[in-house]
């Protein structure tokens, strides 16, 4: 067993961290064009409804709380130090976890029985829905069988991770826990290792800078005042548009 | 007062024959692509009907464009907030079967199929699927009305007419209808730009012309949405939302954009039009009736001093200014008040202006007993025995105004935001226009008349002359003002011109610095 947690737990998180930084920086500078996900909702527009908005929205929550007990383990702990603020966090969680799932599944039927989809679909699709299928049953079977996850995710995962980032990974509890853990664990690594390759990249390039940008916008291919202005110094500088 | 220019359209819209040609133009050039197969960029309607995509002028449906909620105006659909909250389904996207299912024909079947007692068929296959569809609809599938008034009861401008008043027009012998070419607008508050949360549109400052930076765009599909005139279209297969891109690359080059270079009516006039920047949002924020003249008041003269002075610091071009002043969109636009846009109370501001059609304004048919004039007809003469007389008379000049066959209401409901009097101020130009003309050329108008209307029209002779000039006889260059676009300036401040010698043909083709 020593060999796969050693590949699991510290050689397989380093691979997919390297893949996942060198492939999307590749694909961000040399594939600019395919970089988001390519939406079939103007083939099928009423199924889309059920899978995505219950997907998106549970693997979000999901995806903070994961965030938040990898960040802030201490407050998550003294969140759980009464049992009813547990009971909120977990039945939460898990309610997302089950609209993730669900949103998946309907993702998937959707994608295999509509006819129209046929065309836009490829098999970096499917692959992708298996894994995230895969992995969010694997996250609520671990939430629902070794409770409670909020907990000792703080206490042995973070620790874990941290040591992962720090180059010092250390495996000895981690190594401990029950497989489907260890399955669940690897999993997220896969998935970060394949986001280059597949639709997934459109989640790095969510556009939070609409918030804050003006609504309107003019591009000029050259400064016009400056083109024509006699004081312009003459450089082999491109004026910056405005 | 920030002066920028912008490339204006007006559609003469009493010229134009329906015939499509602009679409093919367009078509060619552009949209024959695989996932662009279902885009007409630039598109011909039947008015009254439902349009493409079908019913795209009803914003309680698409939920595209501005309004005005207490004094300032957002987008309707889209915006900031519920952009971003959306961004997982877009609750107002038009669907495919909105639009068509683009389809072709099996040919090859015709000559290959093996010898049988049918016929062979060419059978339609979806260019979706490429499985055999039933075709369920196509572009302009309400050509004509397609012999049927319901896709004129459809449309949503009708709301505002009552349903007795509907009916009294679609009785086959009063049906009228119109064309109404429509492209991108080109707006001065364009909803796409402010609704794309990549910021994958943007305005060109030089010209206005609204373009998509298909690197950037990452198909969050808000601009489908937040255009009102659904101008802008989602490529299924590349995953990117494309549009008129007004030939950018021809008019650069001096070249009137392929639709207008090929109207056969010549309906399209292209040219700059001097604005001010700066009273943008006010132009857009104002009242519902105020808002045409807000419009043309951000306008400006491109022979007034201080506008030319202001352009100049601004950095605009000699020759773009001497444009604006032949151009024949300011003509029409300003100087004659005889183009207006097409829904203005979608407060984007478009470019695109259109001279409102009077032709069914003319005529009224009359059911007469022909009895007696037909027994005057040499017996072997080929007789009509229908009874209904095409009258194109009036007593009086502008009686007929009121109780035309086409509704003013409708063409208001299109053209002004429901303004009546502005249409009729329009119609008034354009039909004295000819009362005049008839003068000139027939004769058999009095002078009495023709200065009557005239003066009703508020115009003169010499306007009058004008008008029928650039409508009926313009030449090419009077048709397509285009400004130089001074490349030449743009690329000396880029990059030293000695370098780019040798950089294509036989020169040295690679590069000569190292590392990073």
């Amino acid at each position: 067993m020593t060999y796969l947690d050693n590949f699991l737990l510290i050689a397989l998180p380093y691979i997919a961290l390297a893949v996942f930084l060198i492939g999307t920086i590749y694909r961000y500078t040399n594939r600019k064009f395919q970089f988001s996900s390519l939406s079939s909702q103007f083939l099928e527009g009423r199924k889309l409804f059920y899978g995505s908005i219950p997907f998106h929205w549970g693997v979000l929550f999901i995806f903070l709380g994961h965030l938040i007990a990898f960040s802030i383990p201490r407050s998550v702990l003294a969140w759980n130090s009464q049992p009813l603020r547990l009971m909120i966090l977990e039945i939460t969680a898990f309610i997302f976890g089950i609209s993730m799932l669900v949103g998946l599944i309907n993702l998937f039927i959707r994608r295999l029985t509509t006819s129209r989809l046929k065309p836009v679909t490829n098999i970096m699709d499917y692959v992708i829905y298996t894994l995230l299928i895969l992995q969010t049953f694997a996250g609520l079977w671990i939430a629902y069988n070794f409770r409670w996850g909020s907990s000792w995710f703080s206490t042995l995962l973070t620790p874990y991770l941290y040591s992962v980032f720090r180059l010092d990974p250390d495996i000895t509890a981690v190594s401990l826990l029950p497989w489907t853990v260890k399955l669940h664990i690897a999993g997220a690594y896969i998935i970060i290792g394949i986001i280059p390759f597949s639709r997934l990249v459109h989640l790095l390039v969510l556009p939070l800078n609409y918030l804050w940008r003006p609504y309107q916008q003019v591009m000029w291919y050259w400064n016009k005042k400056k083109v024509r202005s006699k004081d312009t110094p003459w450089s082999l500088q491109r004026p910056k548009n405005t | 007062m920030d002066v920028r220019s912008q490339i204006a359209m007006v559609f003469h819209l009493d010229k134009c024959i329906g015939c499509h040609t602009c679409s093919i133009a367009c078509k060619n050039i552009w949209t024959d692509r695989k996932g662009a197969e279902y885009m007409w960029w630039n598109n011909v309607e039947t008015k009254p009907g439902t349009g493409y995509p079908t019913k795209w002028d009803d914003q309680e449906i698409y939920k595209g464009g501005w309004e005005k909620r207490n004094g300032k105006i957002h987008l309707k659909g889209t915006g900031k907030r519920r952009g971003l909250t959306n961004i997982f389904y877009n609750p107002n996207l038009p669907v495919i079967d909105d639009y068509y299912e683009p389809f072709t024909y099996k040919y090859l079947d015709l000559i290959e199929s093996p010898e049988g007692d049918d016929q062979p068929t060419a059978r339609p296959v979806s260019l979706v699927t490429g499985k055999p569809i039933d075709i369920k609809m196509g572009p302009n599938w309400d050509d004509d009305l397609s012999g049927t008034p319901d896709y004129a009861r459809n449309d949503p401008n009708m709301k505002n007419i009552s349903p007795e008043e509907q009916e009294v027009m679609f009785q086959l012998e009063k049906m009228a209808f119109f064309y109404l070419p429509r492209i991108c607008n080109h707006c001065l508050n364009p909803a796409c730009v402010a609704s794309c949360p990549s910021g994958a549109i943007y305005k060109r400052g030089e010209d206005g012309i609204v373009l998509i930076n298909q690197e950037v765009c990452r198909a969050w599909r808000m601009c489908v949405t937040a255009c009102p005139y659904k101008k802008s279209y989602f490529n299924w297969h590349t995953g990117k939302s494309e549009k008129c891109i007004l030939c950018y690359p021809r008019i650069e080059a001096g070249l009137a954009p392929a639709c207008m270079h090929s109207c056969v009516g010549r309906i399209r006039y292209l040219g700059v039009l001097l604005y001010d920047a700066d009273r943008i949002e006010q132009a857009a924020s104002a009242d519902e009736k105020d808002l045409v003249a807000s419009q043309l008041d951000i306008i400006l003269d491109p022979f007034d001093e201080t506008v030319i002075a202001a352009a100049k610091k601004n950095g605009i071009a000699d020759s773009t200014l001497h444009a604006a002043q032949f151009s024949p969109v300011y003509k029409f636009v300003k100087q004659w008040g005889l183009a207006l846009p097409l829904h203005p109370e979608f407060r984007t501001l478009p470019m695109l202006f259109y001279v409102p059609p009077l032709l069914p304004v003319m005529a009224t048919v009359k059911k007469v007993d022909n009895t007696e004039q037909l027994e005057k007809i040499n017996p072997a003469a080929k007789k009509w025995n229908d009874e209904w007389l095409y009258d194109t008379s009036t007593k009086e000049l502008w009686g007929t105004l009121d109780q035309i066959r086409f509704p003013l209401k409708y063409i208001a409901s299109l053209f002004s935001a429901g303004d009546e009097e502005m249409i009729k101020d329009k119609w008034r130009k354009l039909m004295a226009v000819r009362i005049h003309r008839r003068r000139v050329t027939v004769g058999d108008v009095s002078n009495e008349k023709a200065e009557v209307t005239l003066r009703d029209a508020g115009i003169d002779a010499a306007t009058a002359d004008a008008i029928y000039a650039l409508t009926s006889l313009p030449k090419f260059e009077e048709r397509f003002v285009i400004p130089a676009a001074h490349r030449e300036q743009a690329i000396e401040m880029m990059d030293f011109t000695g370098d780019t010698k040798g950089d294509t043909g036989f020169g040295i083709k690679s590069k000569v610095k190292r590392g990073i």
